[in-house]
């Protein structure tokens, strides 16, 4: 069936802030299936929420509602489009699925005449309810575990007795499997399932049969309205049953299944999608697989798009999202084109020739007190992925790609040798499972116990031994001596550079020069395709490798880099995403090629159709500079991508590779307190009286002349990691001796608090001779909250013309003092009237797309163009939307870690945020927080 | 890990050096390569690539070792394997060997740690071409020399060679129909989804007469897959013909298709670099639906002729390149198509053409 033109105006709704299980995949999704709709002509609006998003900009949607996402918001969207035909309810996660349920049981889509399309409402009432979804699955002839739904404390036990331990706990309608987990004794039993009554909005769980340990896949599939269907990607977990699919390490394609199992379970995942409702769209289909490959469960089924589909387009190539919004108003599948060859019929099987493998990222550091250990309910803040040609390459870049100070898989003089801890991590999985699988292989733990305790398939930890293996033999090469085919093997096997360096005892820059000079072992970039190479294809996305023939041609026209800002995490999430994505379709504008490198598959900012050239790389240095010396590109942006980005600014400018915009010099400045300080005290902007130690006994001492209470804080830390308030010696002393230990060799700074003050912050663009102040925002509670916690308005509510001309001028004093070309933003903190600045980062920061949306200009498009030097400051016709107040609104996943008091401080704890417009002071909304503003300073 | 040297030859000069596995030796033949990311072992048996290299486009083969069971065929007739990544480590509980040691057990050369996707985008761009994979030979010109050696694919019988030498049965003798399976090549998936339905089968060698196969008085016959061009398989499509007059239903599948075209004189040509891989999109004319196949041909039927054929009708498509997967003819009970609906390797979703099969064969 051809496309429905009944359909002229279609509602999308968004997934709303970002909390752990929900992050910026949907902001993909979203923004693809507008696009995907615009291009049929359809009128799309919008609501979501979150204003960090590139789905909620002029450019993706006709008309944007930045509004809570409640009924109310969707009846005065209606109102205002009485046209609105159809409401595709399905690109935004479990928040967006949830409002159109409650929409439609309030009747509020028939009475408006609004169709939904894409879903089918008994399909998610089925995959929800757990009950439902076995009865289906009974009479499908699928198999599922054994267990029922208890609705009371004394069923539960009941139902307990009858199945036995180990058995599994799983509240009905939860978000990523909030408040369930296993319960391998009767010991542990009651409090958790009182937990998981508790944790259930309808007060059900179900009670089932374990199966941890067993095999986990996950399949997307797409189906369309006369039941065509596909399976786009097969995607295996490392990780074995157990650990939530979204905590888990997972590969594609899946690596130890036969054809005979594989297509068993493909046969299982058509049925039950067709079993499920009719519907056109994605789905996402779960099952295990026992260990003998005998017994296939059907363990859950998600129809809709999901993280998993997000990243099945990224390491496929085909856009999930983009499709099924076309399967949603009408098309068939094999009326569609793959949009990556532009030829052959989207009606197919990605057949990929790499390994992609995704590693989450957690941040547990940030929730102290948590509890670590992984189980079914999701924990991860954010994912990498990897690409390679092989397994362990792919491994290897992940692990480049995570952050966490590592080089790779090990092989960096960071692994643990203590028996007990690494068989206990073993059993126990947690962030550094994977790590500790190849420390486990070093310190000589045999094969059987490794896998005996992890229940990981054994050619999956045979990979791992053999790297274990391979450290060996390098490690008994100099320099001078390694042979040419095992720097090539360690190569392609994907080890950093700093790895080999690690293990044959030299400078990284040593191993560069040898393997790519004097040996000629370079990197070869190769295209994601969808079709292993069969069709010629047009899309403009890459992954490194060390084979034979590079794909990736440079061109000669003028290009810059833009580097993304890695794996989500608090303090630096999708808001670093937007900047660099309106970065890199303002260099477009100007005539630049673009050429995007990022690593986070949820983003938009690694969606091909973005950039005119996207590089799918680590994060990482080597993977940076090999990249910049084949696209020789004029110079690399760096202050879009937040601190992932930022920190390789020294790097660069070592080598002498441009940086656009504000020069690393000045980067550096703003991050050295000391020069800072001197810097504002030469400019005449007041500061808070502070120092710096470097050990506990130049703490003592300093803090005489300071005076408690004091704010303690390392440099070059993200989200003001490590950073605390003390109010005497004794927490003084604790606090510096463990931000030592965290941050060995770290330069500590102490300020002195300013206790009460009022904070707030401003952005502004600076060409280096002038500054515009895109937006000066006022937090709500007092200092001492980090700004990401902060609720903060724009603009500020009730500082004072005196002050607000303070804060004008000290930032354009630094703007300028800095030579800034580019964004910059300035904190500062308000006490009797007077203005002091607590820091200045001269880079995107988290409130500018923010302050974009509140004031409905392209703030970023301009910064980039500044910093481009194609255009200044005043070639711009500024022309803010100011009506009333906007609020930015902190969101924080506490409900995932039960053991964690929402204590705020000065170290980030949100996930994301949501924006709020009121009128005036005297909305509800705002008196409230306003009153509650004291409630959680706590350190 | 330690494996010994390899060099591949392509006929058109181009050389990659890589790793041995399985036997220590030299193999010619020639070259394609199969998108498919499982079943390795099925393609690896199906006799439909005899005297063919593979070269796998998946990175990873091995991993899963080799089972009796997914064999399509006695033993691998493939003349070589060229993959990326080879493991000789695999964690499949009931495999009872290693791929290394099965291709070692069946003379099978095969070529790792090669640049397989530049490979493929050579054979993309290059067409179809002879191969040579070598352990042993060191010298350029002495592979070259080998190399000239390897039949052309064009003009190649190969259905007679492959064939069972006896016929044999397969199945349940009381099963309610009996077909005749002329074999040039036949998978052993095939036998099991017919006799899975209710069909007994007699499987007889290419060259056998019409009045051979009559004297079991079968139901209906099924023209088998298999190696080679048809072009040049008139024994074949003569006994089709007069299989035809019998006006018994017939099915047939890719070589078998193809053979069935000739016999309705539509004529068949080779492509460029064919079809291989499970991802097949093919749309089904008549019910409208389109289905995922499995595929493995070098030669296709020529979609003009049919168009202007009074006998045969076009029944399936492929999405990608609209070229001829399935036809019937008009006024007799045969049809066939050029894809594998036993699909072993491959998605299940054409089955129901066996179905259809006892359908026609029912009514």
């Amino acid at each position: 069936m051809p496309k429905d033109s009944s359909i002229k105006h279609v509602l999308i709704i968004g997934s709303g802030p970002i909390v752990i299980g929900q992050a910026c995949e949907f902001d993909y999704a979203g923004s693809q299936a507008a696009r995907s709709l615009r291009e049929e002509g359809i009128i799309v609006t919008l609501i979501n929420s979150n204003p960090a998003t590139i789905m909620t900009d002029p450019v993706t949607a006709d008309n944007v509602y930045l509004l809570p996402l409640e009924k109310k918001s969707i009846i005065k969207i209606l109102k205002d489009h009485p046209d609105i035909d159809c409401v595709l309810p399905t690109m935004g996660g479990q928040t967006a699925l949830n409002l159109a349920i409650d929409c439609d049981k309030a009747g509020i889509w028939e009475k408006f005449g609004t169709r939904m399309i894409g879903v089918d409402i008994d399909a998610i009432e089925t995959a929800e309810n757990r009950e439902k979804f076995k009865a289906l699955m009974e009479k499908l002839d699928v198999s599922v575990c054994k267990g029922r739904t208890a609705t009371s404390f004394l069923m539960g036990k009941e139902i307990a007795q009858e199945i036995g331990f180990p058995l599994v706990i799983r509240p009905s309608y939860t978000l990523g499997g909030t408040g369930g987990g296993f319960v391998d004794s009767p010991d542990n039993f009651e409090k958790a399932l009182m937990a998981g009554l508790q944790a259930s909005p309808t007060h059900e769980v179900l009670i089932e049969q374990s199966i941890m340990g067993w095999k986990e896949y996950e399949l997307e599939v797409l189906r369309d309205t006369i039941g065509n269907m596909v399976v786009i990607c097969s995607i295996e977990n490392f990780d074995p049953m157990g650990v939530h699919t979204g905590d888990s390490i997972t590969v594609a394609p899946a690596m130890t299944l036969p054809d005979t199992v594989y297509q068993w379970m493909r046969n299982l995942a058509i049925k039950m999608m067709n079993g499920i409702g009719n519907f056109a769209g994605g789905c996402n289909v779960q099952f295990a697989v026992s260990p003998d490959n005998k017994t296939i469960i059907g363990v859950e089924i998600n129809p809709r798009v999901s993280r998993s589909s997000a990243l099945a387009s990224k390491a496929t190539g085909y856009p999930i999202a983009k499709v099924a919004a076309k399967l949603a108003i009408g098309y068939n599948l094999d009326e569609l084109k793959n949009s990556i060859t532009g030829s052959t019929s989207a009606f197919f099987e990605p057949a990929i020739d790499y390994v992609i493998v995704k590693i989450p990222r957690w941040n547990f550091d940030k929730f102290k007190g948590s509890d670590r250990k992984l189980g079914l309910s999701m924990k991860s803040v954010g994912e990498v992925m990897g690409i390679g040609r092989n397994f362990q390459e792919a491994l290897q870049k992940a692990c480049q790609s995570l952050e966490i100070k590592r080089n790779g898989l090990g092989a960096d003089g960071k692994e643990i040798r203590n028996q007990d801890e690494i068989l206990y991590s073993l059993a126990n999985p947690s962030w550094n499972r994977l790590f500790h699988i190849y420390d486990a292989f070093k310190l000589g733990i045999s094969f059987r116990t490794i896998q005996d305790l992890t229940k990981i398939d054994k050619w999956f930890l045979k990979q791992i031994e053999e790297l274990v293996h391979l450290d060996i033999k390098i490690g008994t090469y100099t320099l001078e001596n390694i042979p040419y085919d095992l720097m090539k093997i360690a190569k392609q096997k994907g080890y950093a550079d700093r790895q080999i360096a690690h293990l044959i005892g030299c400078l990284e820059s040593e191993v560069f020069q040898k393997r790519r000079d004097e040996m000629g072992i370079r990197r070869v970039y190769k295209l994601v395709d969808t079709c292993a190479a069969e069709f010629e294809a047009q899309t403009p996305y890459y992954y490194s490798s060390f084979g034979d023939e590079n794909e990736s041609i440079a061109s000669d026209r003028k290009k810059v880099v833009v580097l993304g800002s890695g794996p989500n995490r608090v303090g630096q999430g999708i808001e670093f995403d937007y900047s660099c994505v309106h970065g890199v379709l303002a260099a477009k504008e100007c005539g630049y090629e673009t050429i995007m490198i990022n690593c986070n598959p949820e983003t938009v900012s690694t969606d091909f159709d973005i950039a005119d050239k996207l590089y799918f790389e680590p994060v990482f240095w080597e993977h940076i500079y090999e990249i910049i010396l084949h696209e020789n590109p004029i110079g690399v942006i760096v202050q879009l991508g937040g601190q992932t980005a930022l920190k390789l600014a020294e790097k660069l400018d070592k080598y002498n590779i441009p940086i656009i915009g504000t020069s690393f010099r000045a980067l550096d400045l703003a991050e050295d307190r000391g020069s800072f300080s001197t810097l504002l005290k030469d400019n005449n902007v007041p500061y808070p009286e502070f120092g710096t130690i470097h050990n506990t006994d130049e703490a003592l001492e300093l803090c005489k002349r300071l005076g408690f209470p004091l704010l303690v804080r390392p440099s070059y830390v993200l989200g003001g990691q490590g950073m605390k308030i003390v109010i005497n010696e004794k927490e003084l002393e604790e606090h510096v001796v463990n931000v030592l230990r965290d941050i060995p060799n770290n330069e500590i700074l102490l300020d002195h608090f300013l206790e009460g003050a009022i904070e707030a912050e401003a952005d502004a663009i600076c060409d280096g001779e002038n500054v515009y102040i895109i937006g000066i925002m006022q937090h709500i509670e007092p200092a001492g909250i980090h700004s990401g916690d902060s609720y903060a308005v724009l603009p500020p509510y009730n500082l004072g013309d005196l002050v607000i001309r303070q804060i004008e001028t000290y930032t354009e004093r630094i703007a300028l003092a800095l030579e800034t070309k580019g964004l910059i933003n300035i904190q500062f903190a308000i006490k009797n009237d007077k203005v002091y600045v607590i820091e200045a980062n001269p880079r995107a920061s988290r409130t500018v797309p923010f302050i974009c949306k509140a004031y409905a200009e392209p703030y970023v498009n301009y910064a980039t163009k500044v910093m481009l030097g194609e255009k200044k400051v005043t070639d711009f016709n500024f022309n803010p939307v100011k009506k009333g107040y906007a609020i930015k609104e902190p969101v924080f996943s506490f409900h995932k870690f039960p053991n964690v008091n929402k204590e705020l401080g000065p170290e980030m704890k949100s996930t994301g945020e949501a924006i709020y417009f009121i009128d005036d002071l005297m909305d509800d909304y705002f008196l409230k927080i306003y009153s509650e503003r004291n409630i959680y300073l706590s350190k | 890990m330690n494996r010994k040297k390899a060099t591949l030859l392509l006929a058109d000069g181009t050389v990659f050096h890589g790793t041995l596995v399985g036997k220590d030796g030299t193999n010619g033949g020639e070259i394609c390569f199969n998108t498919g990311m499982t079943g390795y072992q099925e393609i690896y048996t199906d006799p439909s690539y005899t005297g063919q290299i593979i070269v796998n486009t998946t990175p990873h083969i091995g991993n899963y070792g080799v089972i009796d069971e997914d064999s399509e065929s006695s033993h691998p007739l493939i003349a070589g394997i060229v993959v990326n990544d080879f493991s000789d480590v695999y964690s499949r509980m009931d495999s009872t060997q290693s791929l290394q040691s099965y291709l070692e057990e069946h003379g099978v050369t095969g070529i790792a740690d090669i640049d397989t996707r530049m490979l493929v985008r050579h054979i993309r761009s290059k067409g179809a071409m002879n191969a040579i994979i070598s352990s042993t030979i060191d010298t350029i010109e002495e592979l070259q020399s080998e190399l000239d050696k390897v039949p052309d694919m064009n003009g190649l019988e190969l259905s007679s060679q492959v064939s069972t030498k006896e016929s044999y049965y397969f199945g349940d003798e009381n099963a309610p129909i009996k077909v005749a399976c002329v074999d040039y090549g036949i998978k052993r998936n095939i036998l099991r989804c017919l006799s899975e339905r209710g069909i007994y089968c007699k499987v007889f060698p290419a060259k056998t007469s019409l009045s051979e196969m009559e004297a079991w008085n079968p139901d209906a016959y099924f023209l088998s897959n298999g190696p080679g061009d048809p072009a040049v398989m008139d024994y074949a499509v003569d006994t089709i013909k007069e299989i035809l007059n019998l006006n018994k239903p017939l099915f047939g599948i890719c070589l078998g298709h193809q053979l069935l075209a000739r016999a309705c004189n539509v004529s068949t040509y080779k492509m460029h670099h064919g079809h291989r891989g499970l991802n097949h999109p093919i749309k089904n004319l008549i019910s409208g639906k389109s289905e995922i196949t499995s595929q493995n041909h070098g030669f296709s039927v020529t979609k003009e002729d049919i168009e202007k054929s009074e006998e045969v009708d076009i029944t399936h498509i492929h999405l990608n390149d609209g070229t001829v997967a399935g036809i019937k003819l008009k006024n007799k009970p045969a049809f066939s198509v050029q894809y594998h609906p036993e699909s072993s390797p491959g998605p299940h979703d054409s089955r129901y053409l066996f179905d259809q099969f006892i359908q026609l064969i029912q009514n």
